[in-house]
């Protein structure tokens, strides 16, 4: 599904600023990776290098989605090859309307796949039925994108966009941030009811509180720009019991 | 007197011994000559033309089209087309507006008595009077018009849609009288009107809604705009304009009458050198009004917008509430927006504000679209159309609201397609 080779990358104003020092990482179909990261390791680096933003240079190494190298493809291109990020951060946009927004995204990757485009009636019978599950009011949907939402709801909207887009792999970039336990019930349950064979996931976050909720089969430990561990489901647990310093101290 | 202006004495005296000359009947016009003669054609040097040189303009300078389509084509209105500056009956809704409104010879007394009144007036007390030069040359060579008195209490069924084409330098005048009570949405498109000059009395309790799209001028184009607004009443007006040589556009409204309402608003987007100049000036002399500027321009290429805004507060004008914005997106290195927000204020007791904005379109909005799968030029269109919804909120009527939303998204397609 994702397979990263050795990548590394620094900032482009910046090239002193090495910040992926030779990542290797690849996640399969139908599973969840998790990524545990002490901060400052470049979590959100990997996010945004493998989603297109600009401001990063790739130095060296590839990624792969579905065998397709992403890393020269336009940030709408990977969108509709199926990369979706979950942001730490969703954007709000102001004037722009979440529905007309949804909609145009949703059409749009489906153009550029040469399917045919989702009419609007079908397109709110849709809407509407994913947004009750994630508890969306429709006022919210009104809105303009994320303007004025809370952050619990920021990342509700990130999930539904999920549901609605419906990626071959999601990363999902320390969704747990800013929400409270009924919240994160709430997201993982839309994040869960997406797992499937065909979809593979990729979990960023500093704790495992997330992992409680989205159970990973595989987790890797990141710091200073590189995967130093992986291992089952108990790594998460090891590192909430003792800190990432152990396995810092063992790696290094 | 400065050698350019000789070509214009000569043009003025060939007009003024003409046929139209003769219909339209201007009282005034030597007056305006004289003034536009005595100032000249505006340079550098005139501090209202400092960001918007005029060059190469002489009395024979045509004018000329873009293939952009009329905005309003398919707005149901009384439809009033001039073809290189005089009204095409044929194809015009002058009878059926007749039996609504009151359309009297442009020569008609009240007609005259607005062009004295508006236009010749200096500001009673303010720091400096302005020249309006292109008003003053309208007004004196002024081919036809068009002079309209809404009768009191009557609300106009349906927009009345100025409608400019041909290619000579045509010169129109708009007189309107909107009387006790009474309500119009003017309309006005097409490049064919080297300049237009709008004179508009607003009585008590009436609404005027203007609405102007100069999206299809490929040259020059230069309006003045003044409108009286009488105590309680409402005038908005609105102007899209795209990709204009030169279009300047003046207005000047004055709040006459307690807890009137002015609103000028425009849309300006701008490619390769096109220079777009919007210039207000807000007068309140009665207490309890309001008035709101909200211009949203977008320049690509080499061209440039220009903005200048001034609110003028006379000393027993208080409480009045007067804001300005103006803002603007650069889509290329090379566009360029020129801000000048003047305050004039000699009552004590107002709310006045402006402010001014230059950029880029914001780069985090504009990957978390693309990020979603919204290609790079659609999720610009989106962004623009965002940033210029503001001053398109403006406009009173949602179904006008829609067709200038349209133009809009017309010109960033044609961008992306470009």
């Amino acid at each position: 599904m994702l397979k990263i080779e050795n990548l590394h990358c620094q900032l482009e104003e910046e090239p002193d600023t090495k910040i992926l020092k030779g990542v290797d990482l690849e996640v399969e179909a139908g599973k969840v990776h998790a990524i545990m990261v002490p901060n400052g390791s470049g979590k959100s680096t990997l996010s945004y290098v493998l989603a297109g933003r600009e401001g990063y240079e790739v130095t060296e190494g590839s990624a792969k989605l579905l065998g397709e190298d992403i890393l020269d493809m336009e940030p709408d291109e990977r969108a509709a090859a199926g990369l979706f990020l979950a942001f730490q951060y969703p954007v709000e946009i102001p004037g722009v309307g979440n529905m007309i927004f949804l909609r145009t995204a949703l059409n749009a990757q489906r153009k550029a796949r040469g399917e045919e485009e989702m009419g609007a009636p079908e397109f709110l019978k849709l809407v509407r039925e994913k947004a009750k599950e994630l508890d969306i009011s429709p006022d919210m949907m009104k809105r303009p994108v994320n303007v004025g939402f809370s952050g619990g709801e920021k990342k509700r909207n990130e999930i539904l966009q999920m549901t609605l887009l419906q990626p071959k792999l999601c990363i999902l970039d320390e969704t747990d941030s800013g929400l409270d336990v009924d919240a994160m019930k709430l997201v993982s349950k839309g994040v869960n009811a997406l797992r499937d064979e065909g979809r593979g996931f990729l979990v960023i976050t500093h704790y495992q509180r997330l992992l409680d909720h989205i159970q990973p089969d595989v987790v890797h430990i990141m710091a200073k720009g590189r995967i130093v561990q992986t291992g089952g489901p108990e790594l998460a647990l090891e590192v909430e019991k003792n800190g990432y310093s152990d396995i810092l101290g063992a790696a290094a | 007197m400065d050698a350019p202006i000789n070509p214009w004495r000569a043009a003025y005296e060939t007009f003024k011994a003409s046929e139209s000359a003769a219909k339209m009947g201007v009282p005034a016009r030597d007056a305006a000559f004289a003034r536009f003669e005595a100032h000249g054609l505006p340079t550098k040097r005139d501090e209202y033309w400092k960001y918007t040189p005029v060059r190469d303009l002489t009395p024979e300078t045509g004018v000329s089209a873009t293939s952009a389509k009329d905005a309003f084509a398919g707005v149901d209105a009384y439809r009033l087309v001039f073809v290189d500056g005089h009204l095409d009956n044929a194809r015009s809704d002058r009878d059926a507006l007749a039996k609504v409104a009151d359309l009297p010879d442009a020569g008609a007394d009240w007609v005259n008595t607005v062009y004295a009144e508006l236009q010749g007036k200096k500001v009673e007390g303010a720091q400096k009077q302005i020249e309006r030069p292109f008003a003053d040359l309208n007004l004196a060579m002024a081919t036809d018009g068009i002079a309209v008195r809404i009768p009191a209490g009557t609300s106009l069924d349906k927009p009345i849609h100025l409608r400019y084409e041909g290619n000579k330098p045509a010169h129109l005048r708009i007189v309107m009288l909107v009387e006790k009570g009474a309500s119009a949405t003017l309309l006005e498109s097409g490049a064919g009107a080297l300049t237009t000059g709008s004179e508009m009395v607003l009585e008590d309790g009436a609404t005027l809604n203007h609405l102007r799209a100069q999206t299809e001028v490929a040259d020059k184009q230069f309006t003045a705009l003044y409108a009286r607004i009488g105590a309680g009443s409402e005038f908005r007006t609105f102007t899209l304009a795209a990709d204009g040589a030169l279009i300047r556009n003046e207005t000047e409204l004055t709040m006459a009458g307690e807890e009137g309402n002015g609103y000028i608003a425009a849309g300006v987007m701008g490619r390769d050198h096109a220079l777009i100049d919007n210039t207000v000036y807000i007068r309140h002399e009665a207490a309890h009004c309001e008035s709101r500027q909200v211009v949203k321009n977008v320049m690509d290429g080499d061209s440039k917008a220009v903005f200048q805004g001034k609110i003028y507060v006379k000393k027993d004008a208080q409480k009045t509430d007067g804001y300005q914005i103006s803002q603007s997106v650069l889509l290329s290195e090379r566009a360029e927006f020129n801000a000048k927000p003047e305050l004039e204020i000699y009552a004590d007791d107002v709310m006045c504000s402006h402010g001014s904005t230059t950029g880029a379109l914001d780069e985090t909005a504009l990957f978390y679209l693309r990020s979603r799968g919204v290609p790079e030029k659609e999720a610009e269109a989106m962004l623009v159309a965002a940033f210029v919804d503001e001053a398109v909120l403006e406009i009173a009527d949602e179904g006008l609201q829609d067709i200038v939303r349209a133009s809009i998204d017309a010109w960033m397609a044609e961008r992306a397609a470009g």
